[in-house]
């Protein structure tokens, strides 16, 4: 594969206080296609996303986003790059309205007007919320919305932590339609996911981990057609999570 | 947006639950006086609440703001008896006003220097922030001697504000008048700005989830760092009026409020200016209203009222979502 790689982690190691959590990740983003972080619960899949954020700061190891090293960087930098994150708790503020918490995802203060009409067509309900606290929103209400903070300008990279945690199926296949829409509009994602029916629908390419480390890369497609690897790989994730 | 309402009856219901006891002109003096003091406690309380809700930063020196303006206010009305004479209201106000712009910008560039040579150091750990706090309210109370001395001084109120005027039979201090308007012209301004302004939204977000503020692009250490000088100045002009209130001016002004200022902060629910409005007027209401029914109660009152409303609410009247 020729592809552009945009996100690259090399040897990354971090520790959180005395422990250490990332034995030297390796891995590689393609840019415009949607990489899937795997893993059992406690493999370092959030440790690994919040260390490019540079919420937790890599100890050794090189992350280059487009060619530059960010591990050394700020966070509030990092996501000037153009680098947008959803984490696990989903992070929206919940005294705020859905408006305001969109427009924090602005940069300059102000909505694109055909942006946002893309997020509404996608995800209507945030229209009829659009002045009421987001606090009172369904999770996975809560979910689109922090997604579409993604959304309201253009990013180069989005990085989303386990989105589908504790949602209904059919909310599930909403947010499949969002990710799919998203793809559509050529941004860069890196997607850590449990649900293996989400992941093998919108992924095109794939990372296991598992204890610190990247064990498996590779393309979805050989994954998903491979139940042996897929049994060796995700055995334990997979009958803990369908 | 709902936004929660029922706080706002506390005040009223407070208010009319004490007339039965007393005569209308005495409760309509105390009411006046209940809410001068609120809206002095409110000054004094609004950037600690911030402060804390944003930073999750535990000052112990605010105190020392306060301090600072009562002294601005006996160097600049001082120097302005001037202005303070008989003749004039409006020079009599204007002395105020310059004496609380002085106060708010030099305790705000105080704040400013506190901040970067002090509070920056000590971000994340709540023990070496009290320590070190309460140090600097050590060295700033002897500062305040260094400069000012260590007798207590007197306030030059202007003439016509030390007056009073009868209103429905009751005498009411120009001067406490004069708080109520700066205080609500204060929390009218701070509401302005946190809900309509950019910055506002910005620290509303960062008091709570400050990381997820970080991961949009914004520092939160610049953010911190208005807020913090903000905070101080209002303390100063909260110090420079309660020093006119005063009138007597001591190294520990600032520090006696202490006490009163966490309760304001943690009765409104931390990080929450409205709450932090609502909470000093109804510390100020029960002071005075307990003060003349049973005056060796209240300091006491103040206390019961914090667990009154913690057993209501524990986090506060307006409690703020933390993440
Ligand atoms: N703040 C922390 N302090 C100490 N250890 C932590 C902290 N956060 C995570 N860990 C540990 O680091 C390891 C990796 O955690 P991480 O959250 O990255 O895993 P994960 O792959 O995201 O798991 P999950 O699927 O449960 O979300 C775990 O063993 C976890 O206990
Ligand atoms: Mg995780």
């Amino acid at each position: 594969m020729a592809e552009k790689i945009l996100l690259q982690l090399e040897g990354v190691q971090t520790h959180i206080g005395r422990y250490h959590i990332l034995h030297g990740v390796d891995l590689s983003v393609p840019e415009g296609g949607l990489t899937v972080l795997l893993g059992r619960n406690g493999a370092g899949k959030t440790t690994t996303l919040r260390t490019v954020m540079g919420l937790w700061r890599a100890s050794a190891g090189r992350i280059l986003f487009d060619g530059t090293d960010i591990a050394a960087m700020a966070t509030p930098d990092i996501a000037r790059l153009g680098i947008a994150y959803v984490p696990e708790a989903m992070g929206i503020f919940t005294g705020l309205t859905v408006r305001e918490n969109l427009l924090l995802a602005t940069t300059a203060g102000r909505f694109d007007d055909a942006r946002l009409d893309a997020v509404f067509a996608l995800f209507p309900v945030l229209k009829t919320k659009w002045h009421d606290a987001a606090g009172g929103l369904s999770g996975g209400q809560k979910q689109m919305l922090a997604i579409s903070r993604a959304m309201v300008e253009q990013r180069r990279l989005m990085i989303v932590d386990e989105p589908t945690k504790g949602l209904a199926p059919a909310v599930i296949e909403h947010l499949i339609g969002g990710f799919h829409t998203l793809k559509q509009s050529r941004t860069t994602i890196l997607l850590v996911e449990q649900n293996f029916h989400m992941a093998r629908s919108v992924g095109d390419s794939v990372a296991v981990m598992d204890d610190g480390r990247v064990v498996h890369a590779g393309t979805m497609a050989d994954l998903a057609g491979d139940e042996a690897l897929q049994g060796r790989l995700l055995g334990l994730s997979l009958a803990a999570h369908q | 947006m709902k936004r929660d309402l029922t706080p706002w009856l506390l005040l009223p219901i407070v208010a009319l639950a004490m007339l039965p006891l007393m005569s209308f002109s005495t409760w309509l003096t105390l009411t006046i006086a209940g809410a001068a003091m609120g809206m002095m406690l409110f000054l004094m309380a609004s950037g600690l609440t911030l402060v804390f809700g944003l930073m999750d930063v535990m000052n112990f020196a605010h105190g020392a703001f306060i301090t600072l303006g009562a002294y601005l206010a006996v160097t600049v009305l001082g120097r302005l008896s001037g202005w303070g004479g008989p003749d004039s209201l409006a020079w009599n106000l204007a002395a105020l006003a310059v004496a609380v712009t002085t106060g708010a910008i030099a305790t705000g560039a105080v704040g400013a220097v506190f901040e970067r040579v002090i509070i920056r150091r000590v971000y994340g750990s709540h023990l070496q922030q009290i320590l070190i706090t309460m140090g600097g309210l050590i060295v700033a109370g002897q500062l305040v001697i260094v400069l000012w001395g260590a007798q207590p001084l007197q306030v030059a109120k202007p003439v016509l504000l030390r007056g009073s005027f009868l209103l429905g039979g009751a005498a009411i201090e120009t001067y406490r008048l004069v708080a109520v308007v700066l205080g609500l012209l204060v929390f009218g301004i701070a509401y302005l700005v946190l809900n309509r302004t950019r910055i506002g939204l910005l620290v509303r977000a960062g008091v709570e989830n400050r990381e997820m503020v970080e991961a949009l692009g914004f520092r939160i250490e610049r953010l911190f760092v208005a807020v913090f000088v903000a905070g101080a100045a209002l303390a100063g002009i909260g110090g420079v009026m309660w020093g006119g209130y005063q009138e007597v001016v001591t190294a520990t002004i600032g520090d006696e409020m202490t006490v009163l200022i966490f309760i304001v902060i943690i009765i409104g629910g931390l990080g929450s200016v409205t709450g932090c409005f609502q909470a000093a007027v109804l510390v100020g209401l029960t002071t005075n209203y307990v003060g003349y029914l049973t005056p060796k109660l209240a300091l006491g009152s103040n206390i019961a009222l914090m667990v009154l409303v913690l057993l209501w609410r524990p986090r506060g009247l307006f409690p703020v979502a933390k993440q």
